[in-house]
């Protein structure tokens, strides 16, 4: 029997195979730090009198509360600036390459990697924030840690697991001209729940899947862990090579060559099985956005705020009550017909530049809706020269946009740029909890080219909602 | 790490299922660069409520905490495992946890006990009709008792050796120091290093003008 893709990735990252119940000690090829999850991490060294085993092979960047205005002033929120602190003096105790604020390359740890090229098929990738499934879209295996486990890969460059369990995604077919790697993902969660992808690593399959940007890649398996999986997956092809190819750290010469052989044997076998395997129909995606709080609670933008009565699983039906009262919505409300105060482009999910392109194409020469505001975070410093340079950012500022600096900002609200108490916001981000964007703040998930439009109408719209035809979203 | 035989305290029962880490601990108190100190920052939205399950003098020195299904998904950060354990929690039990959140738990000595929805709504009923009732969780017999209700858990088996050990992670995985390194030497060189430092050309990041 062949193997899968993830399975292949641990075998050849294995250091050494567990006994009797103990786990697999795997080998980590990447490891990214990051301002909030890693103060306790180097401090549990010290206290141990232990170092780094590989700086070589980690790197450090400011994002969870970066401000994304003012970047030239001190941060004024002193825990935040003594957080930031605590990791550029860690970075340079323990002599680990950082990249702060100020600099091309800081921003969003997950934009950060692939744009340095420092993301490549058959790595293992790990990082103290749950959104690191998102190199899974290279063919790495890549997935979140808790801070016990960043001291562990700092002082081992490695990790005790047990296997994880695979699971097929398929999505089959073509998406229809407006539907997004954002549609697609929010669909899958809403299929198989916040709990479905529970111990599985998710390989991403089909036709429809293919067709994608890397950038688009990314956004599916970024949201891997908003259905419960450890990892996303996709199997590294030709748009894989040539995304890597020519970045700052690819390998060249012989090394690319050898890279390349190597990077087309991860495929999953013709005749291996995964654990458990799920298909979609592109053809029947339409644009889709969260009515909850948790990601899983999401409908396609034609439907209407559902009734909880309607749920037959009891634990749903009490969730779905709790979110609408939350949320501050009716049942059989279009959710065409909801109003939204601020709209958020960016975070790790919808923050790249073809994320950035996409909003900008269906804005520009627009007028935006006078009771909404539309902040846009690029992912990092370097998407968002690299917009300017676009003149992107005057497309957004001409529209009434707000153009801000890289980070994470409004994704989790860690630095100023939070909501109100019940705020509602259109989010291309990837949590919709409670609380998530500021305390009280009302969440619904959309995709860049929904953000966009419904800047412009100001209601939770789609491109196709526009008077004018656009035709920006072929 | 302490080692965990059996625990012994006040069952809290909270009727939510899909707990996540925002809920847990909100992110701005994520800001703190120390491990311990986080108990006012577990379940702060909730804990304004009056009527909120760790509000009411019964519950309010709770040590068992009996939840719904996918406990702790979301985010990584570990401050949820820590806000629980500094609050006073030795064990959660739910029928269902969030890979992450019970990877952190283990690495902490917080017990995620892991019971069918069926014996968590038996629990929850003693709970609520007698408030204060006290759970005995073994880890050793992996069984909860509260009132007349005892009922077996599921725990990796791994997980509840190092636990009842008291056993250091890091200290397990130095052990095997040599098969580290024989490993590290036959990486390939196409693999990249973070050292030395590569990057595009440098450019200058002025503050962005966010209005025009």
């Amino acid at each position: 029997m062949g193997t899968t893709l993830a399975e292949k990735l641990w075998n050849s990252h294995l250091v050494r195979k567990g006994e009797d119940g103990a786990p697999d000690l795997i080998y980590i090829d990447l490891h990214m730090c990051h301002e909030v999850t890693s103060p306790q991490a180097f401090e549990g060294l010290r206290l141990a009198g232990r170092q780094v085993r590989r700086p070589d092979l980690t790197i450090a960047t400011e994002d969870h509360n970066t401000p994304t205005l003012d970047i030239d002033l001190p941060i004024a929120d002193l825990t935040s600036r003594t957080q930031i602190d605590t990791l550029r003096n860690n970075a340079k105790e323990f002599g680990i390459r950082i990249h702060s604020l100020g600099d091309a390359d800081q921003g969003v740890v997950h934009v950060v990697g692939p744009q340095l090229g420092l993301t490549m098929p058959g790595m293992t990738v790990v990082c103290g924030d749950s959104h690191t499934s998102t190199h899974g879209a290279f063919g790495a295996l890549a997935f979140g840690i808790g801070t016990s486990e960043v001291e562990h890969v700092l002082a081992t460059q490695t990790l005790p697991l047990k296997p994880f369990k695979t699971m097929a995604i398929n999505v089959n077919g073509h998406l229809p001209d407006g539907t997004t790697a954002k549609d697609i993902i929010l669909a899958v969660i809403a299929k198989i729940g916040t709990g479905g992808g529970q111990g599985y690593v998710l390989e991403y399959r089909g036709e429809a899947i293919r067709a994608l940007s890397m950038e688009a890649r990314m956004t599916v398996c970024n949201m891997s862990i908003e259905a419960g999986a450890r990892a996303g997956l996709i199997a590294p092809d030709d748009t894989t090579f040539e995304y890597v190819k020519g970045r700052p750290h690819a390998p060249e010469g012989a090394d690319w060559d050898s890279a390349v052989d190597y990077w087309r044997t991860l495929v999953t076998d013709d005749d291996a099985v995964f654990d458990a395997e799920i298909v979609l129909n592109a053809a029947d995606l339409e644009p889709f956005v969260t009515w909850g709080t948790n990601p899983g609670q999401g409908l396609p933008l034609s439907a209407s705020v559902p009734d909880p009565e309607d749920f037959a699983d009891a634990a749903e039906r009490e969730a779905a009550a709790n979110a609408l009262t939350y949320m501050g919505l009716t049942p059989g409300t279009p959710l065409r017909d909801i109003p939204i105060d601020t709209v958020f482009l960016g975070s790790c999910t919808n923050g790249r530049i073809e994320d950035l392109r996409a909003a900008a194409a269906i804005i520009k020469g627009q007028v935006k809706a006078p009771n909404t505001r539309m902040l846009v975070v690029p992912g990092s410093a370097r998407v968002r020269l690299q917009a300017e340079a676009e003149g992107l950012d005057q497309v957004f500022l001409d529209f009434g946009a707000e153009w801000r600096n890289a980070g994470c900002s409004m994704c989790l609200g860690m630095n100023p740029d939070q909501l109100r108490p019940q705020e509602r916001s259109a989010s291309t981000s990837n949590r919709n909890f409670e609380g998530r964007q500021g305390k009280g703040g009302r969440t619904h998930l959309v995709s860049p080219l929904v953000a966009a439009a419904t800047a412009i109408r100001g209601t939770l719209s789609s491109p196709a909602d526009l008077e004018a035809p656009v035709g920006a979203f072929a | 790490m302490e080692k965990f035989t059996t625990h012994t305290g006040v069952g809290v029962p909270l009727r939510r299922s899909n707990v996540d880490t925002d809920q847990i601990i909100p992110a701005v108190y994520l800001k703190r660069v120390t491990r311990t100190g986080f108990e006012d920052a577990l379940f702060a939205a909730w804990r304004g409520d009056p009527d909120f399950i760790l509000n009411r003098p019964e519950y309010e020195h709770g040590s068992v905490l009996v939840a719904g299904a996918d406990f702790g998904t979301g985010s990584s950060r570990e401050h949820a495992v820590w806000a629980l354990k500094d609050y006073g929690f030795k064990v959660v039990i739910a029928s269902r946890f969030a890979d992450i959140f019970r990877g952190n738990s283990g690495k902490q000595g917080l017990l995620t006990a892991v019971a069918s929805q069926e014996n968590v709504e038996l629990l929850w009923k003693v709970l609520e009709t007698q408030p204060g009732t006290d759970i005995t969780v073994s880890l050793e017999e992996r069984s909860i008792r509260c009132g007349d209700v005892v009922v077996p858990f599921e725990i990796d088996e791994y997980v509840r050796w190092r636990l009842m050990e008291g056993l250091d992670d890091i200290g397990l995985s130095l052990q095997h120091a040599d098969d580290i390194t024989d490993f590290e030497s036959r990486r390939e060189s196409w693999r990249p290093t973070t050292l030395p430092a590569k990057t595009e050309p440098k450019q200058a990041v002025e503050a962005a003008r966010p209005t025009s």
